[in-house]
């Protein structure tokens, strides 16, 4: 593991590099671990990495390190499986037909194939309610847009890499978006305001329009 | 308890507090003031708890009528600010009674001039904070910044815990003129060469018109980072971040709570004030530091406001 500074106030403890369902699950135990300390105000779980806001009164960079390798050097209890999400989604996206002529598919089997896996939630963030889901089977693999969109709607299913969304609202965006749903994965009347957590599970399902 | 009317609302006046840590869970930004030395000094002056809400002024400050005699202060960038008129004191408290009127004349040093209140700001509580978001359009007056007509009010009676004429020394006061941001090796660091390197550390750089409370893009000459692409990660305000073109972006209280572009540097606490000063057009230049020495200037600048506590 490698412990980076963030500033003064915050650091960034990189498990890994890859895409891989251990190492986020290591990623929020650990976070969740943290969060129990006096002196870390919050944290963070990203894909491999968990980054750590302290209180430099408190606690100096060097020890907290020392404190988080000690931390991650122990075993992760078994993790309890995410919530289960199951998403609706009606497949008749702007980029559907391009997405399947550049992957050499028919429509049909870019649903088939999007709607197999069970996804993970990896990571909650960039703009509020965002949640990276993965991993896309390879079969569907796109590079993003060449330029991005400069207004996607609320509720656009999205595809890029090896990566799935939601978008939470109209934003621009630079994936390509395959399909729609009614679900609003951000609700600011909400407390917490968004619908996934980090390591949640999700399935989309085709619905009729 | 409506303290002030606004008459002209300035280029945007928001109500801002010390943000909400806990909702970077949601992929919210903690968001909150942009300077926090002046909004903590303002509210110190006035008797206030430093969570407390104040007005923060970009720019073109605002025009207000007093409804209510209260306790003030006004502190960060010069914007010229008077009463009825007259010059005001900056960084000092002071009274304003019912009929008086504050305004400002334009900008002299710095962008970001903060109004407290003894009693603090009301405003829309949204996720344990009033600080306004404008993207979501939640926090402070409707999620938006002031318009014309809106009333603001104070969250509590003051109490008289405080009194005018209170003042931060003048050689404790920021310099917002020193556009020299410290700045601590990212975990990203490795990644620049001798170029990118005298291209973070050596340049100048200015601040494009494409800069505001989310962050600044900074024109400059590019910084390579030449790597693998990266998994997001969490950020935190003060990252420099650079996309693949090379021209970097500094975040400020509203950034992305996640990202996957390289970070060669953050900006130390105590420049933050600083940065948070900066507008379109100025220029600033980084200076590396190691954490030690960020940790130092953190205290002192936390000594300077103990000077204010009661």
């Amino acid at each position: 593991m490698q412990i980076h500074p963030l500033g003064d106030s915050a650091l960034v403890a990189e498990l890994g590099t890859k895409l891989d369902t251990a190492l986020n699950t290591r990623a929020i135990a650990l976070a969740e671990n943290l969060k129990k300390r006096r002196d870390v105000r919050q944290t963070l779980a990203a894909y491999a990495s968990v980054t750590v806001h302290f209180d430099p009164d408190q606690v100096t960079l060097a020890a907290l390190a020392a404190a988080i390798k000690r931390l991650a050097a122990k075993r992760t209890p078994v993790a309890e499986p995410g919530r289960l999400h199951r998403i609706p989604v009606v497949y008749d996206g702007e980029d559907m037909e391009d997405v399947a002529a550049a992957l050499g598919l028919e429509v049909q089997r870019v649903i088939e194939l999007h709607t197999r896996p069970i996804y993970r939630v990896f990571l909650v963030g960039f703009v509020p309610g965002w949640a990276y889901l993965g991993p896309l089977p390879e079969e569907l693999e796109l590079p993003r847009r060449p330029s991005p969109r400069t207004a996607v709607p609320a509720g656009a299913v999205a595809i890029a890499g090896r990566q799935t969304g939601i978008y939470p609202w109209p934003t621009p965006g630079g994936w390509h978006l395959i399909g729609r749903t009614t679900v609003r994965p951000f609700l600011p009347n909400s407390d917490p305001p968004c619908l996934f957590r980090t390591g949640d599970r999700v399935k989309f399902f085709a619905a009729s329009a | 308890m409506t303290v002030f009317t606004v008459v002209q609302p300035g280029l945007f006046t928001t109500i801002q507090d010390l943000g909400r840590p806990h909702a970077i869970a949601s992929g919210v930004p903690t968001g909150g003031v942009m300077d926090r030395f002046a909004h903590r000094a303002g509210n110190l002056l006035v008797g206030n708890a430093p969570g407390d809400a104040t007005l923060e002024c970009t720019v073109r400050g605002p025009q207000l009528a007093v409804e209510r005699d209260s306790l003030v202060a006004i502190t960060g960038a010069d914007l010229d600010p008077q009463l009825n008129g007259s010059p005001a004191p900056m960084w000092t408290s002071f009274l304003v009674a019912a009929g008086d009127r504050i305004t400002f004349e334009g900008r002299r040093v710095g962008a970001r001039a903060y109004i407290a209140v003894a009693g603090g700001i009301h405003g829309e509580r949204w996720l344990g904070s009033v600080s306004t978001y404008v993207l979501v359009g939640r926090g402070g007056l409707a999620g938006g910044p002031l318009a014309a007509g809106d009333s603001i009010s104070a969250a509590r009676d003051a109490g008289g815990a405080s009194g005018p004429g209170r003042e931060l020394d003048r050689h404790l006061r920021p310099d917002y003129g020193d556009h020299t941001l410290h700045a601590i090796a990212g975990p990203h660091a490795k990644r620049l060469d001798a170029g990118g390197r005298r291209a973070l550390f050596g340049g100048t750089f200015m601040l494009s018109h494409q800069s505001d409370r989310m962050g600044y893009r900074l024109d400059g000459a590019p910084v390579e980072m030449p790597g693998d692409e990266l998994l997001s990660f969490g950020l935190a305000v003060g990252s420099i971040q650079v996309p693949s073109g090379g021209r970097p972006i500094l975040l400020m209280a509203d950034h992305h709570t996640a990202g996957g572009y390289p970070v060669p540097a953050v900006v130390a606490s105590a420049s933050l004030p600083v940065a948070a000063q900066l507008a379109p057009g100025d220029e600033l230049r980084f200076a590396e530091v190691s954490v030690e020495t960020a940790v130092e200037m953190r205290s002192a600048a936390l000594k300077a406001l103990d000077t204010l506590k009661v």
